[in-house]
Formats: structure tokens, sequence, C-alpha cells
């Protein structure tokens, strides 16, 4: 019957045709996932043999050197790891409050599906621009960089995908849980903290966690806001070293030990963010 | 979720504490709490709201010497001297313009395949992990992308590449002159190539979603016609989700438009206007990374966040557009439910 069949088809040259295109056409949206695949495990592959020679413990425990000479990477991580933080600690409790006057309260006016939208556009904004915002409201103000000038444009890029994640993860908590809530005389501010967020909770943590990696490897907006510090240095008032502008002037410098340096740094980032929107995505899941 | 909350419990909040008079100090309380939560939200909101019109106003006003001085010239002026103070945003604007065009060339037609395939043809269980190292791409660093992309891309890409390049496409009237020059590895197409990588996951992702969501009758109807699954793919999924990856490819072009660190990293950073694609050339966005901080003068700073400004403004026009037509696809989908 099917080789009666596959007889048939083969001798029909209108069906053989539409099988010859299909195989091409499949054969090359295959080639298309291999395509898009053989990057990231070349860039991958690339970042753990340069960085695999790089990565010490002196890189944790040594300042960045001038070039010529042995150093680390520790004040830029920790930089880094500040301005990350307080970024993360403004931004997500801006983005969580503007998030659920979305989700909650935004059903009737014009508020929310304007600042809906507007989010939307800022989430794919040139994070570029938000360091040029910050240095014209704020840098060129005080007159220097500082370390607070960096936190402030991460926390900017922070607010939309916080807004983004507890918006949507708000809409999927099901009525039923607000109606018993509010049918046993909770008010909506007790109702919306105690049930929905918890609620929605897994799905929130997922969000910002992804913020998080997100600032973690900005360098445009802190070229003009944080800029840079050969020193350790922890005042927030004063330019403030970070792991990614390192990056950017030693790959960007002619020397050798800079540029181990810079694949030691890149190796660092790229395998915490990659980390983070794993562990991320498997939080989300489980749930 | 529609209807608002106050409108499903009609009897809850206010109605309820009007009944028990003089209120209980809880009930008072209660009330005093709901609406300071609510206007606390409110106000996060409306801060949200204000924070695209705050960036063009200030960039706006960082700009208005340059708008003073250059007018709308500016636009189309190629000179880029800090010497004289004379600048003109040419050369940056078809640098991101170029780069995002061959962006989008290479990144449309690479989505659309891998998008086939993890709808169409992968096992279930190959979906998700398939679709996460995709999603990957786009969670790496931009300063990544740079760094590979001048130590490891752009040597082999002017060994290799850039040759065959010149041998096959270089010699076919019409098109040579996008390949002469000499292949120096870093330049516009390195750049545009690069970009690619970067917003395949961002133009995949958007397709995708909207493949997913043509119902299966329909796709049913076509296979138990006797199609093919490229002519489902091709005849029927496509038409019906169109708008949507319209609306993903500009999401993948507002993304273009504006990164940043990989950019400036391989184009050459060179204030030139060159035909050639081999060419070095500059964007506004690496413009800005590079000269911002060296900028002296008040023209020049006020000229580079005029850039800035014109970035902004393409971008969010561009963001708006793609957001617009995914919205137009969400409704027709809600309507046909």
């Amino acid at each position: 019957m099917s080789d009666a069949r596959t007889l048939a088809s083969n001798a029909n040259p209108v069906y053989r045709r539409r099988r010859r295109m299909n195989a091409i056409m499949m054969t090359v949206s295959t080639l298309a996932l291999g395509f898009g695949l053989f990057w990231l495990a070349w860039i991958l592959g690339v970042l753990l043999w340069e960085g695999a020679g790089a990565l010490r413990l002196s890189l944790f425990t040594q300042m960045t050197p001038p070039p010529g000479s042995d150093g680390g990477l520790a004040n830029a991580i920790f930089g880094s790891v500040l301005m990350a933080g307080v970024g993360t600690l403004i931004g997500t409790p801006v983005g969580i409050l503007a998030g659920t006057y979305l989700a909650e309260y935004g059903q009737r006016g014009w508020l929310a599906p304007a600042t809906r939208f507007i989010n939307d556009v800022l989430l794919s904004a040139p994070s570029i621009v938000i360091g040029l915002f910050v240095y014209a409201v704020y840098v060129s103000r005080v007159g220097h960089f500082s370390g607070w000038a960096g936190a402030i444009a991460l926390a900017i890029i922070v607010v939309p995908v916080v807004v983004r994640t507890t918006d949507d993860m708000l809409k999927l908590v099901p009525n039923s849980l607000r109606e018993a809530a509010v049918a046993l005389g909770c008010p909506s501010w007790k109702m919306i903290t105690m049930v929905c967020y918890r609620a929605a909770r897994s799905g929130i943590i997922t969000g910002v966690l992804l913020a998080v990696a997100r600032i973690a490897g900005e360098t445009a907006p802190l070229l003009f806001t944080a800029l840079n510090n050969q020193f350790w240095s922890s005042d927030m008032n004063k330019p403030l070293a970070n792991l990614p502008v390192v990056i950017f002037q030693f790959a960007m410098s002619p020397y050798e030990d800079w540029h181990r340096l810079a694949w030691g740094g890149a190796a660092l980032i790229t395998l915490l963010v990659l980390g983070i929107n794993i562990a991320a995505r498997s939080l989300f899941s489980r749930k | 979720m529609a209807i608002a909350f106050d409108e499903r419990f009609p009897a809850a909040g206010p109605p309820a504490a009007a009944v028990l008079s003089p209120r209980p100090p809880v009930i008072r309380n209660t009330a005093v709490m709901d609406a300071l939560f609510r206007n606390v939200t409110r106000f996060f909101a409306f801060l949200v709201f204000c924070l695209l019109a705050a960036i063009v106003v200030s960039l706006a006003i960082g700009g208005s010497q340059s708008m003073h001085a250059f007018g709308f010239e500016f636009l189309w002026t190629e000179e880029w001297d800090p010497v004289k103070e004379k600048f003109g945003a040419l050369v940056p604007i078809y640098g991101t313009l170029v780069t995002s065009a061959i962006a989008l060339a290479v990144a449309i037609p690479v989505s659309f395949g891998i998008s086939i395939f993890l709808t169409e043809l992968s096992p279930t269980w190959l979906r998700r992990p398939l679709g996460t190292a995709i999603e990957m791409l786009a969670a790496v660093p931009s300063i990544i992308y740079g760094m590979w992309g001048l130590f490891v891309f752009a040597p082999l890409f002017q060994l290799h590449v850039q040759p065959l390049l010149k041998a096959t496409l270089g010699n076919i009237p019409g098109v040579s002159f996008l390949f002469s020059g000499p292949p120096i590895g870093i330049g516009m197409l390195t750049a545009g190539i690069i970009l690619a990588v970067m917003v395949i996951p961002f133009i995949t992702a958007v397709m995708r979603d909207v493949f997913e969501l043509v119902p299966p009758m329909l796709k049913e109807s076509a296979y138990g016609l006797g199609s093919t699954t490229w002519e489902v793919v091709w005849r029927v999924v496509l038409p019906y989700t169109k708008v949507g990856v319209i609306g993903g490819v500009m999401l993948g072009l507002g993304r273009a438009l504006g990164e940043t660190m990989a950019v400036t990293f391989v184009i050459g950073n060179a204030h030139r206007l060159k035909a050639s694609l081999f060419a070095p050339g500059n964007s506004i966005a690496s413009a800005l990374a590079n000269e911002f901080n060296e900028a002296v003068g008040d023209v020049y700073t006020s000229a580079l966040i005029e850039l800035g400004l014109i970035l902004f403004l393409i971008t969010t026009v561009v963001l708006a557009c793609s957001k617009l037509l995914l919205l137009q696809l969400a409704k027709r989908e809600g309507a046909s439910a």
C-alpha cells in the first residue's frame, strides 16, 4: 500500500516538487538554528579558553595595575557589586509599586495603559541614552562623576524590567484568591501585599534577578556617570571603578597584560550573567 | 481582568464603612491605608510615565546650544570638526542606519528559520533547552560581543571572509562598490554582522510567540488538505501572524539602532562617509561612547547630546511602532477567542 503510494507520488512532478521544496526549507531552518547555536558556542568557547588563564585568586585580591605589572580586578569587582546593589535597591521598589498599580488598579483610566506602553518602549531604549540622561540631570549639576550617578543610571534600567514582570505576574494571580481575601473582610492594600504578592512571589523575584543580570554587564550607561577609578574606593560620591568600564578600557589598550585581565573580567561577568539567567528561569519553571 | 475590582465588589470598601456610623477606628484606618497604598502605587506609575518625556526634555535642553548653532542642517552635514567646532550628524546617522540594515538582512531569515524549527520541527523535549540557548545570546553582555568581535571575529573575517566577498560579490557590477577597499577586518560590515547575532534572539522570541498564537485548527486543516510543513508555514502561519512578525522585526531594529559597546569595538570610529561596507565608519552610539568624555567645550558636548536625542527619538518611534503592531495582533486574538 505504502509502496504503491510512494510510486504514485514519485510519478507526479508537482508533488515531487512540493516535497523537494519542503525538504530544502526544513533543512535551511535546521541550519538556521545551528547558525544561532554556533555563535553562542564560539563566544562561550573563546571566553572559557581565554578566561581560564586569567581567572586566578589574585583577580579578586589585587587592584587594577598600571600597564606592565601584575594585578587583579578587586576594586572594579567591588565597585560593580556596590553600584549594581544600590541600583537594584533603588529600582526594585519603584518597579514593584508601579507594576502593582498597572495590574491591580489599572483597569480604569488612561494612566495604566499609557504607562504600560511607555514602559515597553523604555525596556528596549538604548542604554547609552540613559547614561546621557543621568549625565544631563545629575552629573553636570553636581559637577563630577560619581558612584551615585552610576547607581541611578542602573536603577533606571532596572525599573522597566521589574515593572513589566510585576505587572505580568500579578495578572496571573487568579481572581478567586482576591475574592476570597475580600470576602473575609480584608482591605485591598492588605489583599495585594499579603495575598497577591505572595502568590506572584517567584515570578517577581525572577524579574528582579533578570534585571540584575541585565545591569551586571551594562557598560554604556556607566561611561558618563561612574567613569572609572584606578584605586580602591567605596565612596559613592567619587568616580567608582567598575568591571565593565575597566574591561572596555583594558581591551582597547595596546598592553598584553591588560588584555589578559580584560578576558578574566569578561569571563567572570559572562559566567555570572548566564548563571543568574539560568537560575531565574529554573526558579520560575519550578513553580 | 477586564472588570475593575471595585465594580466586581460593590459592597466592599467605602459603602460597608458608610453603614457603620460613627466609623470604628479600624475601618477608618483601613480606608486611609487603602487610599495611601493606591496613591503611592499611582505615584510611582506616574513617575515611570514621565520618564520618557523627562529624557527627551533633558536631552533637548542639553543639546539646545548645538541646535541653535547648526539648526536642521545638523542632520545632513558631513563635517565633524572639533577643532573648528563645526559639527554635523550625517556620518553617525548613516553608520547607524547601514549597520542596522545589515543586521536585519542577516537576522530576519535566520530568526524565521529558528522559529520554524522551534515551533514545527523540533521534538517537544528539545524545544525548551534549544529555546533557552538561543535566548542566552541576548543575555551575553554587549561588551563581551565587542571584545570577541575585535580580538577573535575581526581577524578571521579579514583573513577569510572579506577576500572571498571581494572576489565574488565585488565583481558584480552595481554592488561592487559595497565591497571595495582593503579588507581590514573592522568596519561597518563586521559591526552589522555582530549586531545581527545580537538581535537574533529578540526577533526569534517574538516570532516564536506569535507563531504559537496560530489556532491549531487552521494548521490542521491545511495539513488535512495535504499541505507540506513548508506550505503550512508559508501560506497559513505567516499570513496569520504577519503583523506580529513585522512587530518583532521592528523590535530587533530598535535594539540594533541603540546598541553601543559591541559596535564601538568593531566599527572603526572614523568620521568619513564611505560607500564601501569594508570601510570603518561611526554610529551615533559609538560616537557618544568614544568622544563624550573627551569632548572639550560646550558646543562639542552639546552636539553629542543632540546626537543622543536623535538616537533616542528614532528608537522610540521604531519601538512604539513595534509595540502598536504587536498590540494589534493581540487585540485580534482577543476578539476571535
